[in-house]
């Protein structure tokens, strides 16, 4: 039996097993709106609203510079380069930067807008964060100064390092000893 | 190095108490305390290193080489915040409950109290435990290498009771987990973890939770990577697919020598450590020393662990504290007479899925020195004549 039969099998069980006991209770469309502010790789959950390059250098100076320094360099590890380092990750000196290592740009958008400025997070607009975001990207080279970033454009900028990561649940140890790479 | 100092300290003192004529006082003691403190003479502590120039963020470590049999008290349970330790007002904290659901809903912590109730015992880890090892960098206590390490009693309910409330829809394959701590951290969880084991928890060692432990609501996945425990848990939408969020892409993910990175790695591998003597102690004669330590794995149960004192030539079986449970810290002791000669001690621990822990030069040969997360190598200690026990091997 496949995966995702075992795991319908799975859902349908925990479904059947425990009957409600009306504990909770209905949240509305408005919070579950306001809550949701996951944006996920194919778009879904950004927000309306754009922004450029051009227009984000000018917010990141201003929120962004006094960590991440003047053209995201960086100021040692706990206020990491957001950019470089591109082709470097299989070398003895890899350099792990959005640039570099990110695989999805959509989950810029979600970091700055969730959890940045560190120090007030959540307080730029929508139109701010996709100006920063595309800011990061251009300083990249992965996008143009005046390519407009909005819920369209953003999921489908690809990242240098999409196609970078690997999902296996046995332990890398293991696999070695058997003889899998 | 304070923790071998005050050591040092303290038995200084008790010699000097030991010449002394212990009193048993004539009068009546102290006050009782309605909430308990432990003996003034008791000074064990977390190393805390902050991270950033805002307060609150970064890790402390549990003192490993202090702690008496499975259960680490709350007080000294590891922390790793990416944004502080949020004021969370349990009377007005809800948890949202939305997605591929029939009934989104909200909850409060009263409602969630309200279900049937579990208890268990299990260990949680850092991904990033022990990572200077990774490059040699070898913290010189127990502490400061493996300190990102705790194990409670967690209180609470299994979520997959909560989620007959919703209705979770067939093809829901994720849950996104949100934490309510400023940067509103966030992990995606695939759906087997989620209806096999997973709790919704608001008590730790009899108690309500300790805030930097999540207060009033955490996240439990037993035996996964602590991050993606989430704590101050504020909302779980499920998905189709996850939210590739920072924290399990830019970071939580294992950078491996061919430039691929390992994504999603949630197990913890088994691992064990002696915890005395380690690094930082010092043997104050020949003779019988008791050599104990923790095992773990994120795989279930321990199966066995061995100790060498001889710089790993021969290995012999310790014993194992009871109760060995899955998913739990497991004391083991081994006696030893040390001759005085210098050598090197370690543990390796078997889990009961057969996987041995590796040593440092195999589990570098597999993930290569920028891997950054679950490093679970064997450790040796180095005793020198002197007694002294050191971390540079």
């Amino acid at each position: 039996m496949s995966k995702a039969a075992l795991l319908l099998l799975l859902v349908l069980a925990v479904r059947a097993q425990d009957k409600p006991l009306g504990l909770g209770r209905p949240a509305t469309a408005a919070e579950i709106a306001e809550a949701a502010i996951t944006a996920f790789p194919d778009g879904r959950g950004l927000p309306p609203g754009s922004g450029t390059a051009a227009r984000g250098r000018a917010v990141y100076q201003a929120q962004c510079a006094s960590c991440h320094n003047d053209n995201g360099e960086g100021r040692d590890a706990q206020y990491p380069a957001l950019k470089g380092g591109i082709g470097s990750l299989a070398t003895r000196s890899p350099r792990k930067t959005v640039g570099s290592y990110w695989p999805y740009a959509t989950t810029v958008f979600d970091y700055i807008r969730r959890s940045m400025p560190f120090d007030h997070p959540r307080s730029l607009t929508a139109d701010e964060v996709y100006s920063v975001t595309a800011f990061v990207l251009f300083l990249n080279g992965i996008v143009a100064e005046t390519a407009e970033m909005n819920a369209k454009t953003l999921p489908a900028v690809k990242m240098p390092n999409r196609n970078g990561f690997i999902r296996h649940d046995e332990s890398p140890v293991s696999r070695a000893r058997r003889g899998t790479k | 190095m304070k923790a071998p100092r005050r050591k040092f300290l303290a038995l200084s003192a008790a010699l000097t108490a030991s010449c002394k004529k212990a009193e048993v006082p004539s009068e009546s003691g102290a006050h009782m305390r309605p909430y308990g403190e432990r003996a003034p003479q008791e000074q064990s502590v977390r190393i805390i290193r902050e991270l950033t120039k805002s307060p609150g963020t970064g890790s402390s470590r549990t003192p490993l080489h202090e702690i008496y049999g499975i259960i680490t008290p709350s007080a000294l349970h590891f922390e790793r915040h990416h944004a502080g330790v949020p004021a969370i007002d349990p009377a007005t904290h809800r948890l949202l409950i939305h997605g591929l659901v029939d009934r989104p809903l909200s909850f409060s912590l009263a409602d969630l109290k309200s279900f049937p109730s579990l208890s268990r015992i299990c260990f949680l880890e850092c991904g990033g435990n022990s990572v200077g090892d990774y490059s040699g960098n070898h913290q010189p206590t127990v502490q400061g290498s493996h300190g990102l390490l705790s194990c409670s009693e967690w209180t609470g309910v299994k979520l997959s009771r909560v989620l007959a409330e919703v209705g979770v829809q067939p093809d829901a394959q994720w849950m996104i987990a949100e934490g309510a701590d400023a940067s509103m951290m966030t992990r995606s969880i695939p759906m087997e973890k989620v209806l096999h084991d997973a709790m919704l928890v608001y008590g730790q060692n009899g108690e309500a939770l300790r805030p930097e432990q999540g207060y009033p609501l955490r996240l439990i996945l037993p035996g996964w990577e602590g991050n993606t425990n989430v704590k101050w848990l504020r909302r779980l939408e499920f998905t189709r697919e996850p939210a590739q969020s920072a924290k399990e892409t830019a970071n939580y993910t294992e950078l491996l020598p061919n430039g691929q990175a390992r994504q999603f790695s949630f197990v913890m591998d088994a691992r064990s450590v002696i915890t005395s003597p380690s690094g930082g102690m010092k043997l104050s004669r020949k003779g019988f020393h008791e050599i104990t330590g923790f095992a773990w794995t994120g795989h279930g149960k321990i199966a066995r662990v061995e100790v060498s004192v001889d710089n790993g030539q021969t290995w012999a079986l310790a014993e194992l504290q009871e109760p060995v449970l899955s998913l739990a810290l497991v004391r083991f002791r081994f006696p030893w007479r040390w001759d005085g000669a210098e050598t090197r001690i370690m543990s390796r621990c078997t889990d009961e899925t057969g996987y041995v822990q590796p040593t440092h030069d195999e589990l570098l040969s597999v993930y290569g020195p920028n891997a950054g997360y679950h490093y679970h190598a064997i450790r040796p200690w180095r005793v020198l004549p002197s007694g002294e026990v050191v971390s540079h091997v």
